[in-house]
């Protein structure tokens, strides 16, 4: 599945000459892509590459030059909290967990935008059902949990916001090889049942494998993608990101 | 009863009455300075503009206690929305110095335009018939007891909010780190101005009470009753709510009990020396915690 092939209603995500600048310096100079319903893609590179300014523009976090269209809606001049009532979910680069509120509470935040308060007790359900752990440790504070609980954490709170595109910075940063695993499996999971995900992984050979597609990022431009399986197999990709 | 117990309870029960007064304008200092890390030092003044509008309601409009109240908490609370968006929001990514010299701005501008306004003294009419009753020797009056409850029911809906509601829960993640708030789907700026609100408006409720107790009113009567709501703040662990209740109550005592059993131009100096004392003790307050650094 190619993006010039796809529909324009089945694109989700479009994102168009994307600038981001960093004090004064450029830090990405004119990205392109697209990311399609249903699909999981990757933007993988190096530290510094601009892989975060790319998600934290989509999500409104910071002023950026080009596009961004969300389900054909311009994300431009709309705040972060209601691009999140819009349906983008992210999970930010060091999880962005509050230490001083208890599981629970920072599961409850996230519902803010949300109008269908009825069915917000299902997905307490859902998220202690895919973490186990989470409901053992629902009235602790953030602060207490372990980096791998922190991890689920996070990712609990991008379901209870409900978003149909989830934003993923780096969810393996820090875990453990088991862990890694375990958090690459629910995000499968979660986009089996239907949520698009747009994944930024240092960790490229994990991410590449769960891909639908990928792009590999450089000092701000985009320079290759493909299938996440042709990107496993490319020389190119093998030398700079798989350690050969 | 002996006398030297009934006078320990009539200076207790003041002590509670000037420490509930402290504790409501306190909360204005620590919740600004929890979630903005930034000293409100136009605080005091918001506290003083409170009484103005409680001369006005009253006076001017001539309402009785409970309008005069409502009144008095929605436009101080106004006055303080007004000041973080004007003032401080502009500024919130600019050195924490430079909102703290602009705050201390604000307050000269609020003392002076107020004194524009009210170049003399002013006086708070007597809204609440002043009954005394004599318990055991221990005269209380019914301000008093007005006070007091009024105060200690405030800070209990305030708790309420801050650790129950879906407001509080997006008060304390500000408080932690504001940076990813948004991702949260919480607006930042609207929980800012709420914050702000509350705090002006519990400090437009003192102004009021403080109005009642001591009838005379000027512009610059903001300035010592606000720095001793922020000292109050300070000792309780500035940013903890609790905190700044607990610590509003120890000032208030100390008070009132070292011009109870010393000379009164003792007052404040003792009072300040045992604070600065316990800040050496705690230096984080009495609830505070050192925080941990995040990465």
């Amino acid at each position: 599945m190619s993006a010039s092939m796809a529909g324009i209603e089945d694109i989700q995500l479009e994102v168009r000459d994307l600038e981001v600048h960093y004090d004064g310096i450029r830090a990405l100079h004119g990205v392109s892509f697209t990311v399609l319903k249903g699909e999981i893609v990757t933007l993988i590179g190096a530290n510094g590459a601009g892989k975060t300014s790319i998600l934290r523009a989509i999500s409104g976090l910071m002023p950026y030059g080009g596009s961004v269209v969300f389900e054909g809606q311009s994300l431009k001049r709309i705040s972060a909290h209601r691009i999140v009532g819009l349906g983008i979910a992210h999970v930010p680069e060091g999880r962005g967990i509050f230490g001083n509120l208890t599981v629970q509470e920072n599961l409850r935040l996230a519902t803010w935008q949300r109008a269908d308060k009825g069915e917000i007790a299902a997905d307490y359900d859902r998220v202690f059902a895919i973490f186990p752990r989470l409901l053992e440790r629902q009235h602790q504070l953030g602060g207490t949990l372990s980096g791998g609980e922190q991890q689920m954490l996070a990712v609990g709170r991008a379901l209870m916001s409900r978003g149909r595109l989830l934003l993923l910075d780096e969810p393996s940063m820090g875990l453990s090889p088991r862990l890694v695993q375990e958090i690459f499996r629910v995000v499968e999971d979660i986009n089996r049942s239907g949520t698009t995900v747009l994944l930024v992984e240092q960790n490229a050979n994990r991410a590449l494998r769960i891909a639908s597609r990928a792009y590999v990022l450089e000092t701000g431009n985009i320079t290759l993608s493909g299938t996440g399986r042709e990107l496993l197999g490319d020389p190119r990709v093998k030398e700079a990101y798989l350690g050969g | 009863m002996s006398e030297g117990i009934i006078y320990w309870l009539q200076q207790t029960l003041n002590a509670l009455q000037l420490g509930s007064i402290y504790a409501l304008i306190a909360l204005g200092y620590t919740m600004v300075y929890g979630i903005l890390t930034m000293i409100n030092f136009a605080h005091g003044d918001v506290f003083m503009v409170g009484a103005f509008f409680c001369f006005l309601a009253a006076v001017y409009l001539g309402l009785p206690f409970v309008p005069t109240l409502l009144l008095t908490m929605l436009g101080a609370a106004l006055v303080g929305v007004m000041i973080e968006r004007l003032a401080y929001k502009p500024l919130r990514n600019a050195p924490r110095v430079s909102a703290i010299i602009t705050a201390l701005g604000v307050g000269i501008f609020l003392e002076n335009f107020t004194l524009a306004l009210a170049p003399y003294p002013k006086n708070i009419p007597a809204l609440l018939a002043n009954a005394t009753w004599n318990m055991g020797g221990v005269s209380i009056s019914s301000l008093q007891i007005i006070i007091i409850l009024l105060s200690l029911g405030l800070m209990f809906v305030l708790d309420y909010v801050v650790y129950r509601t879906p407001v509080g829960i997006a008060m304390r993640a500000i408080s932690w780190d504001k940076t990813y708030v948004p991702l949260m789907g919480v607006p930042l700026d609207l929980i800012i101005s709420v914050t702000f609100a509350i705090g002006a408006g519990l400090a437009g409720a003192a102004g009021t009470m403080y109005g009642l107790a001591y009838p005379v009113i000027d512009p610059y009567m903001g300035i010592m009753v606000g720095w001793k709501a922020f000292i109050s703040a300070v000792v309780g662990g500035i940013g903890n709510i609790r905190g700044a209740m607990i610590g509003a109550f120890i000032l208030g005592g100390v008070e009132i009990m070292v011009a109870a059993f010393f000379p009164s131009t003792y007052r404040d100096f003792v009072a300040f020396t045992l604070l600065m004392l316990l800040i050496v003790i705690r230096p984080y307050g009495i609830l505070g915690q050192p925080r941990t650094q995040k990465v």
